[in-house]
């Protein structure tokens, strides 16, 4: 029973909020925003070199630091705070995690030191037009030869897929759903960056032609490791969404002391005031979610995982949504312009909210794992 | 999700689940889960429950051994709070007094205040009423006008109360009053301690919604009480009274939390034989309320494992109340909804199945120990910083 945090993680809450906070400011946010690629290189380096956060919660002996997701919680928290542009999401959420449960220790071992050191940028690619996340959605086909797989079809919404150099590729043998490993120069790989509403998290269309890959773990046998793969990264999405809530509600407030209107703040009118106290209600209310799934995760309780997960996608979604809007409410005219950076954060809610599956699709988990 | 602190806590946990389950028999059995903290229903059989605890020695596990506590510390207070409300035993009629005014008078109290009334507390001897309303004083608590006078050794008081949670059956009250006749507002306030058994103390039951006469108005003309049964200091009543309210807003939510989930089982339960499973719209809400409640559960865990780990309670330690009392509504309406036309059936003499009465009563959730409209403004002001209501 530990459902608080302890000084080391308050220290690297505060090393991590720093970093970000020059890192990650609001005009790099921008001009990452409208950057094709998204992404600094440097600072990724830095991300990896300085603070280890790439490989925060890989096992040691896959050249991490074997943290735990409490941990991992924080930086994300800190992440969705600072809006940080780039493929930390893709590679730490998603194939860090998708490596981590697929049942192949030889893969780990090759694959994870260059995900955990900073060197490789990874991602799963797993949805198709349709942007299905569950079982039936997958269709992209592999057929064996005599030297290795081979991928055929059309993957789309990929987080960073036109920047990783390593593809995580969900496909469809006679055997059911297998994953494959894809290098960013394979042939007959192509990479379509997608314009995306949200412009702090880049998409990519991939599309394989006859493309090699290599099988992780067995045929047909990758299916209940994605689904912990996505639980475990909708819980991590959820502690970004947190920071996210948390930084437009700091917003809001800082804005309804100072903003006068009939002679006063507009933080003193109880329309205002109380949508703020309904902000923090929403954001406390999304944190119990978001910490006790990640509570859940360190607790190794795999019953109790898939419940929070599913518990903390829907909620914590639906909170960052409301509160990003109502932060642009809390700004008036001002809110709605390109100018201010409440946009920014209203997007990132939208696309967050989807990302891994809607909030109804995780209802729908949560709903039938407690046989409603 | 179970609380654990370790060996020692586990054998407090476990000689108390022992004891519950050798005592919670009969008729105190048949009451499983009926109360609450504003429910006045099958009073006696409660108060008889209460003494049965007190002859085992568990109220006050906190308290200090001189007072007739067990000197527990409190860890053992959230084990209690949890398990007690695990076993679903009846809600205590001593509440008011073991929750609210024991913790002030310990913090607060006078050591021959103490000496006095916390015994009495815990053998179930004493029951006490808290008189801070008016009529023209519910959320704007500073405007009491209820007058209190030095006459020699004793005060003279004046005034009417409302909203007397168990009023009729209390003993005695602790009264916010105002001392200095020429005050504004929470200066010149006094907290008094006062024996309703005197002329000067009128109780009349005032009848609730849910058909009870759980709350009582409360007339005072020239009732006495001694000098020295001021609580905190003369003038200083204010800071008394929010000391308690803090605690209020505080206790009572982690029982409340463990009834809450018990009805989100039971609206499941309820959707599921009513094949209102297939209904999308019902679904989404059901789940939803089954999120509320494990929200609830986790946002105490929350601020259990801070209290104990010696940290101080984060912001959503006070925005609890504004989410379960709000949550709790929408599970009452839903389970009615669910009901349908046999949820509004009630027995002889308006008698309210749990379901209904729990839907009802949450109307007070709302209202009671600050309404959320008062928590708006608190979470606004104290947590937030934004700046302060208007006030003239
Ligand atoms: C079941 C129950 C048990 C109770 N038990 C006790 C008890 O044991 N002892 C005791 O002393 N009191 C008790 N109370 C009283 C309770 O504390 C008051 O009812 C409460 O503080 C509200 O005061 P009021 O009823 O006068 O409503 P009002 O203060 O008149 O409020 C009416 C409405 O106006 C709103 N409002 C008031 N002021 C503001 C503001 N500044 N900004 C925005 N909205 C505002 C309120 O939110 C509410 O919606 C009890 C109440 C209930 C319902």
């Amino acid at each position: 029973m530990d459902l608080t945090f302890s000084e080391e993680q308050d220290e690297l809450r505060k090393v991590v909020r720093s970093f970000l906070a020059k890192h990650s400011d609001e005009a790099e946010v921008r001009r990452l925003a409208a950057d094709p690629l998204g992404h600094d290189p440097a600072v990724w380096h830095r991300m990896a070199g300085e603070l280890g956060l790439q490989g925060l919660a890989v096992p040691e002996e896959y050249g991490g630091s074997g943290f735990g997701y409490v941990d991992l919680g924080i930086v994300f928290e800190e992440a969705g705070r600072a809006l940080l542009c780039g493929p930390y999401f893709a590679t730490v959420a998603l194939a860090a995690e998708a490596l981590l449960r697929c049942d192949d220790e030889e893969a780990r071992r090759d694959l994870l030191p260059g995900l955990a050191s900073g060197e490789t940028v990874a991602t799963l690619a797993l949805t198709e037009e349709d942007g299905r996340w569950d079982e039936a959605g997958i269709r992209l086909t592999a057929h064996g030869t005599t030297d290795g797989w081979r991928l055929t079809g059309v993957k789309t919404y990929v987080p960073d897929g036109h920047l990783a150099d390593l593809l995580l590729v969900a496909a469809r043998t006679p055997a059911g759903v297998s994953l494959f490993a894809v290098d960013a120069g394979a042939p007959g790989l192509t990479r379509t960056p997608l314009p995306t509403l949200d412009q702090t998290r880049k998409q990519a269309r991939v599309r394989c032609a006859d493309t090699p890959a290599r099988l992780l773990g067995a045929e047909g046998a990758a299916w209940p490791a994605l689904a912990r793969t996505l639980a475990t990264a909708s819980v991590l999405l959820a502690a970004e969404q947190v920071g996210g809530a948390a930084a437009t509600l700091d917003a809001a407030v800082a804005y309804a002391k100072i903003r006068e209107q009939y002679g006063r703040p507009i933080g003193s009118f109880q329309g205002i005031k109380h949508k703020c106290a309904d902000m923090l209600m929403e954001i406390e209310s999304a944190r119990s979610a978001a910490y006790g799934a990640l509570w859940a995760l360190d607790g190794g309780d795999e019953t109790e995982t898939a419940l929070m997960a599913a518990l903390a996608q829907t909620y914590c979604s639906e909170a960052f949504s409301r509160v990003a809007a109502d932060n642009i409410q809390v700004h008036g005219g001002i809110g709605f312009t390109w100018e201010h950076p409440a946009h920014l954060y209203l997007k990132r809610a939208q696309s967050s909210e989807v990302l891994l599956g809607s909030p109804a699709y995780h209802r729908e988990l949560l709903a039938a794992r407690l046989g409603i | 999700m179970e609380l654990d602190f370790g060996p020692a806590v586990r054998d407090f946990r476990d000689e108390l689940r022992d004891w519950l389950a050798r005592h919670l028999v009969g008729e105190f059995a048949e009451h499983r889960g009926v109360g609450g903290p504003t429910d006045g229903e099958a009073w006696d059989v409660r108060l008889a429950w209460d003494r049965e605890l007190a002859a085992g020695n568990w109220l006050g596990v906190g308290w200090p051994r001189e007072y007739g506590g067990r000197g527990l510390g409190l860890l053992e207070e959230i084990v209690f709070a949890y398990e007690y409300a695990r076993a679903n035993a009846p809600y205590r009629a001593t509440v008011n007094a073991l929750d609210l005014l024991g913790p002030m008078l310990l913090a607060m109290g006078s050591e021959a205040q103490k000496k006095r009334f916390l015994p009495p507390i815990l053998a179930v001897e004493a029951l006490w009423g808290q008189g801070f309303s008016e009529p023209g004083a519910g959320s704007d608590l500073a405007s009491v006008r209820t007058r209190a006078e030095r006459d020699g050794d004793q005060w003279v008081v004046s005034g009417q109360k409302v909203w007397t949670s168990f009023g009729v059956h209390a003993d005695w009250l602790y009264v916010l009053t105002r001392t200095d006749p020429d005050s504004q507002r929470h200066k010149g306030l006094t907290l008094l301690l006062l024996p309703t058994d005197q002329p000067g103390v009128e109780i009349r039951p005032i009848r609730n919604l849910a058909g009870q006469d759980e709350f009582a108005e409360v007339f005072l003309s020239d009732a006495r009480t001694d000098a020295d049964l001021v609580v905190g200091e003369v003038g200083q009543g204010w800071r008394t009274a929010m000391a308690t309210l803090g605690i209020e807003r505080g206790t009572t939510l982690l029982p409340q939390q463990l009834t809450f989930e018990r009805e989100a089982e039971a609206l499941i339960g309820l959707a599921r034989q009513r094949g209102a499973l297939d209904d999308p719209m019902l679904r989404r809400r059901i789940v939803d309320a089954w999120i509320s409640v494990r929200i609830m559960r986790t946002t105490n865990l929350r601020t259990i494992a801070e209290l104990t780990a010696g940290r101080t309670p984060g912001a959503q330690a006070t925005t609890a109340k504004l989410y379960a009392s709000t949550r709790h509504q929408r599970l009452g309406r839903l389970a009615m909804e669910l009901a349908g036309p046999a949820g509004q059936i009630v027995g002889r003499d308006y008698g309210l199945d749990t379901r209904q009465r729990s839907f009802l009563l949450s109307l007070a959730e709302t209202v009671y120990g600050g309404s959320s409209e008062i928590q708006r403004n608190i979470i606004g002001e104290q947590l937030l910083g934004l700046p302060k209501d208007p006030r003239p």
